[in-house]
């Protein structure tokens, strides 16, 4: 027998557990949906929050806790896929991917690397200014990055709510520049982490 | 025995029956029970009238004490005088760095990847059985007081503990004869008790330090939604720690002082960090304590420290609780301003210099107007109380996350996270991995908790492996590893060959917990090891079992079996609560346990639509325009 450890097979992001079945009513396969909230990439954060917590209230575990295994189960299943939803919906990059997927276009974020020469040019200055910060142990500089970082996130997030109207190809390049960007942020977060131990 | 209330098939349970319901805190140092009485969470008392009941067991030769006559006895029996267990649970040996300095005989478990036992005059104990001990202790506190059966309890944990760690807790739990109602995370239990005392709104920072145990807690409080947004900590250090620099200071003192100095016997160990306990408690309040002893050899302790000197012994353990609170910090994406308030939780919070750095830390004074000492069993019981169905005023809903990433190794000792850190739970996440040799036909599914990259710096949850993939070309395989976590914060892991159909579904329990077996064994042991008392006692366990379902089925036809079935649908119900009702006056166990089975079963497609009509309750009223897209 041969025998060994997994590798990651094309590694994405993890997907959501089928979790669906015939009982449930169709409405509830879109998040959107799911949430009463019209599907488009412009989202009232607080009421996403007020819909997600009113979803909960009525389908947590805590709520079916001396109830039957068979509801327990359901309980379970539901409460995990509007943890899932509203994490979708709640993160713009998430959001955005989500979007066109229910368009039925893949954004192939690990696959697809290929970006516009000024972008990747960014990169690289971001990527030198994070070496640079780590060899000064300059948090300060990092934070400063992550405002950057941030700020043409915004930009991005802007450019993709009418990209997906207009031009869904453009908007999963988009995507991918901001997964990118995400990326590069959870790295910095995690330096300055270290840093500061 | 008190069994259930349970009522004549058709006929609907008592609605406001009230159902006896606690919350336990099970500490490193200390241990309380509480309950909600007329509306109001109160913790019980012994009756001496001790709230906390310390958290240490004596084995004796035929009988196991626990709390104060133990915790009286520990410097003369150290060895069979267990304290602060709870640093044990679901550790092995080689977790438990200062074991020179612990006064127990220490047994690795056959399997070196298992929990570690202890040695007593009482025979081999695991850290889940001495904690049993103190669960009883509490349960029969509380049956005392509450006269009846209890229906069920809530059992805290720190929010840092690992895998291992809250499934040593559940099964402590399972031996002491508890019905575990949630295991629910020390800081928000705090929370819930200070949020609904003081109708807070807003963002709160909930800091715990306990005997053995740290976390750091950050939640958003909103119209009784307790969401919590970060959580961090250090599951090995607490208000034992500061005991231990203070011993390893007056040892220093003596040996210095002393010519030939010979080792301290266990009895003076257990003495001197008693001493340094209460040195530390003393400087609370004093500036300086005295430390005055005589060891066994003849030696006299004789020493006075300062609280300056306390600060600067114990300082590096000060800073290392702020690493943990910038961490979550950052993971919360929020700056100090966010911040409308700081609780402090734990008996070690009342250290002065504990409060200054927290001051400091958060630029605003923390919160100090609950009992750090009983906040977390009170919250635990507000819990307990909604959990077990009794009507509450206030809507309650608590969302907690999973505190540490969950991922699995791949080649080259490589972590590949699966679940995140700070999930909110219940959370599923499946991700596909594949074969890197030829005609690979089994992977090693190894699943580790952990932020660090190489598996070797995260903590082993458990091993298993899939077995029969079909020989494919390298990378062409496809399995699928899907990791769930429940509400509990427990795990478990599946793994499923994708391109051949072929399934292999494996659930696993935590390498460092205790087995099925084992736990069986244990309960046998406790129960009296002969057959008849099995018997018994299985018959019993299937027959609550059932009725709970029962009770469970008869709430919800009661609710909406007129509305969501047909009468045939109902009817065919309700014979098979019939039939599971009979068979509960018999003996069989088997049968009983096969009828449950069925009835809940029977009741699948009911469960569905009921879950269905939650969720359209859950949004009706909402404008159904945006409906239209």
């Amino acid at each position: 027998m041969v025998a060994g450890n997994p590798l990651p097979f094309k590694p994405d992001q993890g997907t959501a557990m089928p979790l669906l079945h015939a009982g449930f009513l169709e409405y509830m396969q879109n998040y959107f949906a799911l949430f009463q909230l019209p599907q488009q990439f412009e989202l009232d954060l607080t009421q996403l929050d007020s819909q997600y917590r009113k979803l909960q209230a009525e389908v947590h575990p805590d709520k079916f806790v001396s109830a039957s295994p068979a509801e327990r189960m359901h309980s379970m299943q539901m409460a995990t896929l509007a943890n899932e939803a509203y994490q979708t919906l709640k993160h713009p990059t998430a959001r955005a991917r989500y979007l066109l997927q229910l368009q039925g276009i893949t954004t192939d974020e690990e696959n697809n690397t290929a970006m516009p020469a000024d972008f990747l040019m960014a990169q690289m200055e971001w990527r030198e200014a994070i070496d640079d910060a780590k060899y000064s142990k300059d948090i300060a500089a990092l934070d400063t990055l992550l405002k950057d970082m941030r700020a043409q996130a915004t930009t991005l997030q802007q450019q993709v709510a009418t990209e997906i109207e207009t031009a869904p190809t453009l908007a999963a390049l988009t995507v991918r520049k901001l997964r990118f960007i995400d990326k590069v942020s959870e790295d910095v977060n995690q330096l300055i982490a270290q840093l500061e131990d | 025995m008190a069994l259930l209330q349970i009522s004549e098939p058709g006929q609907s349970p008592a609605p406001h029956q009230h159902k006896l319901a606690i919350g336990i805190d099970l500490g490193t140092t200390n241990s309380l029970v509480a309950t909600v009485r007329s509306g109001m969470s109160t913790v019980l008392h012994d009756e001496h009238g001790h709230a906390l009941l310390p958290s240490v067991v004596r084995y004796l030769n035929d009988a196991v004490i626990v709390g104060h006559e133990a915790q009286a006895a520990q410097s003369q029996d150290p060895v069979n005088t267990i304290v602060s267990v709870k640093r044990f649970m679901g550790r092995a040996l080689h977790d438990i760095t200062d074991r020179a300095h612990i006064p127990y005989h220490f047994v690795e478990n056959d399997s070196s990847q298992g929990m570690l036992e202890l040695k007593t005059r009482a025979g081999l104990k695991s850290p889940v059985e001495i904690s049993a001990e103190i669960l009883k202790t509490l349960k029969a506190r509380a049956e005392k007081a509450l006269g009846g059966e209890l229906t069920g309890a809530v059992i805290t944990v720190p929010a840092y503990f690992d895998d291992a760690q809250r499934q040593a807790t559940k099964d402590a739990a399972r031996l002491a004869g508890l019905h575990v109602l949630r295991l629910l995370n020390e800081p928000t239990a705090a929370a819930v008790a200070y949020g609904l005392d003081n109708a807070a709104e807003g963002v709160y920072v909930i800091y715990d330090l306990g005997g053995g145990t740290f976390d750091i807690s950050i939640l958003r409080l909103s119209k009784g939604v307790f969401e919590v947004l970060a959580t961090n900590g250090d599951s090995a250090l607490g208000g034992d720690d500061f005991d231990h620099r203070i011993y390893c200071w007056v040892l220093d003192q003596v040996r210095s002082k002393t010519k030939d100095f010979k080792p301290l016997t266990e009895e003076d160990t257990r003495l001197l960090l008693t001493k340094s306990r209460q040195a530390k408690e003393w400087l609370t309040d004093n500036h300086e304590a005295n430390i005055v002893c005589k060891l066994s050899n003849g030696a006299l302790v004789d020493e006075t420290l300062t609280d300056s000197q306390f600060v600067a012994l114990t300082e590096h353990l000060v800073i290392k609780t702020l690493s943990p609170t910038r961490k979550a910090m950052r993971d919360a994406g929020l700056n100090i301003a966010e911040i409308k308030g700081v609780v402090l939780v734990g008996g070690a919070t009342r250290m002065p210099h504990i409060r200054h750095a927290v001051q400091a830390f958060f630029e605003q004074e923390p919160l100090t107007n609950l009992d750090p000492d009983k906040v977390v069993a009170l919250g635990a019981a507000i819990q307990a109380n909604v959990l077990a169905g009794n009507r509450s005023d206030e809507e309650l809903l608590l969302l907690d996350v999973t505190p540490l990433s969950l991922g699995l190794e791949t080649m080259g000792g490589l972590v590949e996270k699966v679940i995140p850190r700070n999930s909110t739970l219940p959370i599923a996440r499946a991700q596909d991995f594949t074969t890197y040799k030829d005609g690979q036909t089994a992977m090693a599914i190894h699943v580790v908790q952990g932020e660090r990259e190489l598996v070797s710096d995260c903590r082993s949850l458990a091993r298993f492996e899939l077995r029969g993939i079909p020989p494919m070309a390298a990378g062409a395989a496809r399995i699928r590893v899907t990791f769930q976590v429940d509400a509990d914060g427990l795990l478990s892991v599946s793994a499923r060959e994708q391109t051949s159909g072929i399934e292999a579904n494996i659930t696993v329990k935590p390498s460092y917990g205790l087995s099925e077996d084992q736990i069986s064994g244990m309960l046998k042991d406790s129960f009296g090891a002969a057959e008849s008392d099995k018997q018994a006692r299985m018959l019993r366990e299937a027959v609550v079992d059932a009725q709970r379902l029962v009770e469970a089925i008869q709430a919800a036809l009661a609710e909406d079996g007129e509305t969501l079935l047909s009468a045939d649908e109902r009817q065919q119900i309700n014979a098979h609560i019939d039939t599971l009702l009979a068979l509960c006056q018999g003996d069989d166990s088997q049968a009983v346990k096969q009828a449950t089975e069925a009835l809940n079963h029977a009741t699948e497609a009911f469960a569905a639509k009921r879950m269905d009509a939650s969720v359209q309750k859950a949004l009706a009223g909402k404008n159904l325009d945006s409906l239209e897209l």
